[in-house]
C-alpha cells in the first residue's frame, strides 16, 4: 500500500473549499441538549465580547422567552426591526432577511436555527435563511438543540415519545466552523425550571411532567455530547488528513440505502446517514423503478420522492434505477459504485407471499457476495397501504366483455368438438382462450375468463352435465391448473407490456431532448432559441412557461410564448431575481418560496447564469412529479447551453461591429479633414479675395472668384449629404417608403437636378417600350442615380455622352449607365463599392462613399448593383431591382380634348 | 382688430384667395415686405442683404412666437419660414397662421425631409426651398408665390391663353398646341395640365393634384398622378425623360416650370 499522502488533486481541492468558505461568512452553533440550558445567554455573551472587539454586531432574531438575565444581555446589542407578517388574522413577527442582507453586519445572531417561517415567507426554514447570510459573507451564530438534527430526529422521538416537528440538516452542522457545546447537568437544569427560568412557572410544570422528564435529560445531554464529540473527531481527522499524519487509512466504505414507497423510507435514510457518518463514509440512496411504478398512486411516487430528497438533504447522492428485478439492479449498481453495505427494510408482507412471489432481502442477500446488507426493521403498528392496482387507464368494462365473449366462443367450439374428443382435448381449447385473453386484455378479464372458463367446463362437460357438481375429483386439479396458467400468463404479459410502456417513456424523453438539442443548433439569435425553447417546454409541460433573461443592463426581461401568455405576478419578480442571483430553484414544489404560482428554475450557461424559466401548472397548485423535474431540468439544461452560445456568438459580433464602428470613424475623420476642408480653403480663399481687393479686382476676376465659391459649395454640400446619407442607411434608419414610380420619372427628376452641372456633355436615355413601374423609394433611386451620375461626370472626358439604358430582363429592372472615361481598374470591380475607397486618390473630388450609398439603397431594394468594364472603353454600372409584384391598373382613358 | 384687414377666413393654400388689397403688390415691385423667420443669424443676413438688393422689404424673427407676434403686427406681403425653428414646430406656425391670413408663405426646409415638405404644403405653405439653395431659385418662388397672390380669384379666366416655350394652351377653348400642332389629351390629363397651369411655377402634392383632378375619393393612389403625368409628358415634352416644364420633384409632387 503506497504511502497515502495528499496528492496534487486533493490538495487543490482543498485550498478550493478553504477559499469558499473564505468568502463565505462563519457559522457557529451554540449547540444544547435542551431548552433551557443557557445557549441563548451564551450566543448573547459571545456577541457582547465580539462587539467589544469592534465587529458590527446585529441581532437577527433572539427569544429571550421573557427571562431576564437573557433580556438583560440584549442590551447595548443593535437589534434588526422585525418583519411582520398577516396570517390568519394574527400578526406573526418575523426576522427580516431582505433587511439583515441590506444591513450587512459582520457578524449576525440568529436564535433557534431549527424555526420554521411564516407562510409566505422567502424559506421555510430558518436555517436556509442562515445559509443564504453566510453565502452573503456574513458570519452567524446561532442556537440548536440535539433534537432538532435530522439525523437524531428518529432516536429523540423513541427516547422521549415526542415528535418534534422542526428539523435541521445535518449536513448545516457539519458546515459550521464552530460549534460550542453549552452542557447543563439534568439535575441543574431542572433546578431552573422548577425556579422559573425557563418557563414561567404554569408552563413550567407541564413541561416538567412531559419532556423535561430526568430519564428524558440524561438521554439528551448524552446524545448532545456525542454529537459533539464526533465532531470533535472529524476535525481531528481533517486535521490529520490535512497535515498527512501517518496511519492506516480505512478503506472507502460506501453506504447504500434502497428505498421504495413505503412510509418507513425516511427512517431508512435516517439510519444510513448515521451509519454513513460513523464511517465517515460517502452514502448513496437508490430507488429501483419497477413496471409497478407506473401503477403507483400520486401519494405513493410524491412519499419515494420526497424520501429521496431527504436523503440529498441529509448528503447522499441519489440515483433511480430502472428495471424489472430489483434485487439484481441493485446489486449491479452497487457493484458498480463499490458499495460495500447495503441498508434495505424488513420485509413486512406475509410469509405465503415471500414464499409464492420471492423475496427482494432474501435474494439480496444470497447474491449480495462481498457486500455487507443491513435489514432493518419498519417502524411498529404503521398501517400498510394497499396498492391500488389500477393504471389509470380509460374504461376497461369493454374487455371484460371480451373475455366473457371469449369464453362463451371457446364453449361453442368445445361443444362442436365434444362429441369426437375426448374431454382432455377441450380443456386446451379453453386454456388456448385464456392465453389470448390475456395477452390481449391483461390480468383482470384474464381471471374472470379463466374462472368462467372452469365453470362453463364443469357446467357443460364435466358429468354430471349441466350442473356445477363434479364427479370426479381429478378435474379439481384440471381447474387449478387452469387457473394458475391464466394468473401466469396474464402476469408475463401485463409486465411485458408494462416494461414496454416505460421503456416508451425513457424512449419518449430521449426523443423530447433529441428534438429539443437539435431544434436549438439550427437557431440563431437570442430570440430564436428562446422561442424553440419555450415552444418544446410547453408541448412537454402543459401549462404556462416563459423564460426571462439577462439583458446588456443586467435586468431580467421576460419573454414568453406568443400563443400563450404567462401571467407574471410581479409579486413574484423578487424570486425570479433571487434564483437568478444564487442559481437554485424555487417556487412551487420546492423548499424556497414553495407558495409561489409557479416553479422558477435558473438557466446557467457557461459564463454564469443567463435566465430563469418559469414554469406553472395548467391545474393550479399542482406539482410537477419527479420524472417531469429530471426531465425539466435536462432541456433546461440544453436550453442554457445554447443560450450560452448564442450570447456568446452576440458578443463576438458586438466585437466586431464596435471594430467596424472604430475604422468607420477613423474613415470619417480622414475625410472630414482632408475632402471637406479643401472646398472650405478655396472657399475662404476666394471670399476673403472678393472682400479685400473690392477695387483692384477686375468683373470676369469677381465673377471667377464667385463662381468658384458656388462650384466649392456646392461640392461641399453633395460631400456632406453623401456622408449624411451613409450613417442614415448604417444606422438603418433610412426606412424605404416605397411608391410605384415610372421609372423614366425618376430619370427625368435626376437630369433636372443635374442641370447646370452638365456643362456640355449630354446625357442620352434609352427606355425600353412599355417599361412597367417599380415600387421603389423615389427619392433614395433617385439618390442612386445621382451618384452613379455624379461619378461619369467626374472621370469620363467632357466631350462624350453619358448613356442611359433601361429595360427589363427576367423579371428584373435593368438599369445601365455608361461612360467612357478610363473605366475601372482591373479588380476593383468590387473594392469600388467598398466604403471611403476611391479609385484614384489623387483626383479631386468625392470620399469614396456614393458607390457605397447605391450599393446600401440598392440591397435595401433586394436588388443587384454591380460593375464593369466597356468593350471600346469605359465604366459601366448596372443595377436589377426585382419586379416580383404587379404594378397597379390605371385604366385607360378615350382620346377626347 | 384692424390688422386683419378683411383677411380673415381659412382657405387652402392654392384655391384662390380673398383678396383685399392685395393686388397692391403685384410685379411693379412696390417694396413687396418679406417676414423671415429663421433662427440662424447668418441665414437672415444673407437674406436680408440680398432681399433688399431685390428690392423688397425684409423683416425679421427668429423664433416661431415672435414671428407669428410680427406676422399679425406688420401684415407683410410674404413669409418665409423655416421648419426646423428652436421652439415652435415650423408646422404649427403654418397652422396657427393659416387659421386667419392667407399671407403666401415659402417654406426653408432641409434636405432629406421630404415628408416634412408635403406636411408643410398640405397644411397651407405656397411653396418651398431646400437648404441650401441658391439665391436665384429662391428669387423666382418668391415672384411666383407673390404673383399668384396678386392674382383675383377669377383672373384665371381673363388670362385665357397660355404660351409656355412652344406650348401653347388656350384654356378658353380647351385647345393645347405644341409648336402649332394640335395636342388631343384625355379629359384627365387636361384637367390636369388645367390644374398646373393655374398654379404654373408653385409645386403642386400628389394629394393636392388627387384632390382637384380625382376628386377627394381618391386621395391616397399616388401612382394615378405619376402615370397621367407620364402621358402627359409624352405627349408635351420634347425629351420626356429630360422634362423642361412638367419636372418632377421627387417625393413632394410636380411643378409646371414657366421660366
Amino acid at each position: 500500500m503506497t504511502d497515502r499522502r495528499p496528492n496534487p488533486e486533493e490538495l487543490l481541492k482543498r485550498a478550493q473549499e478553504e477559499e469558499a468558505r473564505q468568502a463565505r461568512g462563519k457559522l457557529k452553533i451554540f449547540f444544547g441538549a435542551t431548552a433551557g440550558v443557557g445557549k441563548t445567554y451564551a450566543m448573547l455573551e459571545a456577541a457582547h465580547e465580539q462587539q467589544n472587539d469592534g465587529v458590527d454586531v446585529v441581532v437577527g432574531w433572539v427569544e429571550t422567552h421573557k427571562r431576564t438575565e437573557t433580556e438583560a444581555l440584549l442590551k447595548g446589542l443593535e437589534i434588526l426591526p422585525p418583519r411582520l407578517v398577516d396570517y390568519q388574522r394574527a400578526t406573526l413577527r418575523e426576522f427580516d432577511l431582505d433587511a439583515a442582507l441590506a444591513r450587512r453586519p459582520q457578524l449576525i445572531l440568529m436564535d433557534e436555527l431549527a424555526h420554521t417561517n411564516a407562510p409566505g415567507s422567502r424559506h421555510p426554514k430558518r436555517w436556509q435563511d442562515v445559509v443564504e447570510l453566510l453565502n452573503a459573507g456574513i458570519h452567524v451564530y446561532t442556537t440548536v438543540n440535539v433534537q432538532h438534527l435530522e439525523s437524531l430526529n428518529d432516536v429523540v422521538t423513541q427516547i422521549t415519545g415526542v415528535r418534534i416537528g422542526e428539523t435541521v440538516p445535518d449536513s448545516i452542522m457539519e458546515q459550521a466552523d464552530d460549534v460550542e457545546l453549552i452542557d447543563l447537568p439534568p439535575d441543574d437544569l431542572l433546578q431552573r425550571l422548577r425556579e422559573g427560568k425557563v418557563y414561567v412557572p404554569e408552563q413550567a410544570q407541564q413541561a416538567i411532567e412531559n419532556f423535561f422528564r430526568k430519564g428524558n435529560l440524561i438521554a439528551l445531554r448524552e446524545m448532545a455530547l456525542r454529537r459533539t464529540a464526533e465532531r470533535v473527531d472529524q476535525q481531528m481527522e481533517v486535521y490529520r488528513r490535512d497535515h498527512a499524519v501517518q496511519r492506516t487509512w480505512p478503506a472507502a466504505e460506501t453506504v447504500m440505502v434502497c428505498v421504495n414507497m413505503k412510509p418507513r423510507g425516511p427512517r431508512l435514510v435516517r439510519a444510513a446517514r448515521r451509519m454513513a457518518a460513523d464511517l465517515h463514509a460517502k452514502w448513496l440512496a437508490v430507488y429501483v423503478q419497477t413496471p409497478r411504478h407506473l401503477r403507483l398512486t400520486d401519494a405513493d411516487r410524491a412519499r419515494v420522492n420526497q424520501t429521496l430528497r431527504l436523503a440529498e438533504e441529509l448528503g447522499a447522492e441519489t440515483a433511480t434505477l430502472t428495471g424489472e428485478k430489483v434485487a439484481q439492479e441493485i446489486l449491479a449498481y452497487a457493484r458498480s459504485r463499490n458499495v460495500t453495505k447495503i441498508i434495505v427494510g424488513k420485509p413486512i408482507r406475509a410469509r405465503w407471499k415471500e414464499w409464492v412471489f420471492g423475496s427482494v432481502v432474501a435474494e439480496l442477500v444470497r447474491n449480495s457476495g462481498e457486500i455487507d446488507v443491513y435489514v432493518i426493521t419498519g417502524e411498529a403498528g404503521e398501517s400498510r397501504r394497499l396498492i391500488t392496482p389500477a393504471l389509470a387507464r380509460t374504461n376497461r368494462w369493454p374487455a371484460y366483455g371480451f373475455a366473457t365473449a371469449g369464453v362463451v366462443a371457446c364453449t361453442a367450439v368445445a361443444w362442436l368438438m365434444a362429441p369426437f374428443f375426448d374431454i382432455a382435448n377441450l380443456i386446451m381449447v379453453y386454456l388456448l382462450g385464456i392465453v389470448i385473453i390475456a395477452t390481449r386484455y391483461g390480468r383482470g378479464p384474464s381471471i374472470l375468463a379463466s374462472f368462467l372458463s372452469v365453470a362453463a367446463f364443469d357446467f357443460f362437460f364435466v358429468s354430471p352435465r349441466f350442473t356445477f357438481d363434479v364427479a370426479a375429483v381429478q378435474y379439481l386439479l384440471t381447474f387449478s391448473v387452469m387457473l394458475i396458467v391464466s394468473l401466469v400468463i396474464s402476469g408475463f404479459t401485463v409486465r411485458a407490456r408494462q416494461q414496454a410502456e416505460l421503456a416508451r417513456g425513457n424512449e419518449r424523453r430521449t426523443a423530447l431532448l433529441y428534438a429539443l438539442s437539435r431544434d436549438l443548433a439550427t437557431q440563431r439569435g437570442l430570440e430564436n432559441v428562446v422561442r424553440v425553447a419555450l415552444q418544446h417546454v410547453t408541448e412537454i409541460f402543459s401549462g404556462q412557461v416563459a423564460a426571462f433573461i439577462v439583458d446588456a443592463a443586467g435586468h431580467l426581461e421576460l419573454r414568453h410564448e406568443p400563443h400563450r401568455r404567462f401571467e407574471f405576478d410581479s409579486k413574484e419578480s423578487g424570486i425570479v431575481q433571487w434564483v437568478f442571483d444564487h442559481g437554485e430553484r424555487a417556487g412551487a414544489g420546492t423548499n424556497t418560496l414553495p407558495g409561489a404560482s409557479a416553479l422558477y428554475l435558473p438557466l446557467i450557461g457557461m459564463k454564469g447564469p443567463i435566465g430563469v424559466l418559469a414554469i406553472r401548472h395548467a391545474q393550479k397548485g399542482q406539482l410537477l412529479d419527479p420524472d417531469q423535474i429530471h426531465l425539466l431540468e435536462m432541456l433546461t439544461n440544453q436550453t442554457a447551453l445554447a443560450l450560452g452560445r448564442t450570447l456568446l456568438a452576440a458578443e463576438a459580433q458586438q466585437a466586431h461591429v464596435l471594430a467596424e464602428t472604430e475604422r468607420t470613424r477613423n474613415a470619417i475623420l480622414s475625410a472630414v479633414s482632408h475632402d471637406l476642408r479643401t472646398p472650405l480653403a478655396t472657399i475662404t480663399g476666394a471670399a476673403g479675395s472678393l472682400l479685400d481687393g473690392q477695387k483692384a479686382l477686375s468683373d470676369s476676376a469677381r465673377r471667377e472668384l464667385a463662381r468658384a465659391i458656388v462650384d466649392e459649395a456646392g461640392r461641399l454640400d453633395r460631400l456632406v449629404k453623401n456622408l449624411l446619407e451613409m450613417m442614415r442607411l448604417e444606422a438603418g434608419a433610412s426606412r424605404l417608403k416605397k411608391e410605384w414610380h415610372p421609372l423614366d420619372e425618376i430619370v427625368g427628376s435626376t437630369l433636372g437636378r443635374l442641370e447646370g452641372r452638365l456643362g456640355n456633355r449630354t446625357i442620352e436615355t434609352r427606355f425600353a417600350p412599355n417599361l412597367p413601374m417599380v415600387r421603389v423609394d423615389g427619392v433614395l433611386m433617385e439618390q442612386v442615380l445621382l451618384n452613379l451620375f455624379d461619378n461619369a461626370l467626374k472621370y469620363a472626358p467632357p466631350s462624350t455622352a453619358i448613356e442611359l439604358s433601361a429595360s427589363v430582363s427576367d423579371h428584373n429592372m435593368l438599369v445601365e449607365i455608361a461612360d467612357r472615361g478610363p473605366g475601372i481598374p482591373p479588380g476593383d470591380e468590387e473594392k469600388i463599392f467598398d466604403k471611403f475607397y476611391r479609385a484614384d486618390p489623387t483626383r479631386e473630388g468625392g470620399v469614396g462613399l456614393g458607390l457605397t450609398i447605391c450599393r446600401g439603397i440598392i440591397d435595401a431594394h433586394g436588388g443587384r448593383i454591380w460593375a464593369e468594364n466597356r468593350t471600346g472603353g469605359g465604366a459601366l454600372f448596372r443595377f436589377a431591382l426585382p419586379l416580383e409584384e404587379h404594378p397597379p391598373q390605371v385604366e385607360p382613358e378615350r382620346t377626347d380634348a | 382688430m384692424g390688422v386683419m384687414r378683411g383677411r380673415v377666413g381659412i382657405s387652402p393654400s392654392f384655391q384662390s384667395r380673398e383678396q383685399g388689397q392685395r393686388h397692391l403688390h403685384s410685379e411693379s415691385r412696390t417694396a413687396a415686405s418679406v417676414l423671415i423667420i429663421e433662427d440662424e443669424p447668418e441665414i437672415r443676413r444673407v437674406l436680408r442683404t440680398t432681399l433688399t438688393q431685390h428690392g423688397y422689404h425684409p423683416h425679421e424673427a427668429s423664433t416661431g412666437q415672435e414671428g407669428l407676434a410680427q406676422a399679425a403686427a406688420r401684415n407683410p406681403d410674404l413669409i418665409l419660414l423655416y421648419l426646423g425653428l428652436p421652439d415652435v414646430d415650423g408646422l404649427e406656425v403654418i397652422r396657427k397662421m393659416r387659421k386667419w391670413a392667407t399671407i403666401p408663405m415659402i417654406v426653408l426646409s432641409a434636405r432629406g425631409q421630404e415628408a416634412v415638405k408635403v406636411a408643410a404644403l398640405d397644411a397651407g405653405a405656397d411653396d418651398y426651398v431646400t437648404k441650401p439653395f441658391g439665391i436665384d431659385e429662391l428669387l423666382a418662388r418668391i415672384r411666383v408665390v407673390l404673383r399668384h397672390a396678386a392674382r383675383r380669384p377669377d383672373s384665371t379666366g381673363k388670362e385665357p391663353v397660355l404660351t409656355i416655350g412652344a406650348l401653347r394652351v388656350d384654356l378658353e377653348q380647351r385647345h393645347v398646341r405644341l409648336s402649332g400642332k394640335e395636342v388631343r389629351l384625355t379629359p384627365i390629363e387636361y384637367k390636369l395640365l388645367a390644374v398646373l397651369i393655374r398654379h404654373a411655377g408653385k409645386v403642386l402634392t400628389y394629394r393636392q393634384l388627387l384632390k382637384e383632378v380625382w376628386g377627394p375619393l381618391h386621395a391616397h393612389e399616388a401612382h394615378y398622378v405619376r402615370v397621367y403625368m407620364q402621358h402627359l409628358r409624352n405627349k408635351l415634352e420634347a425629351n420626356p425623360a429630360h422634362p423642361r416644364y412638367l419636372t418632377t420633384e421627387l417625393g413632394v409632387g410636380y411643378r409646371l416650370k414657366t421660366e
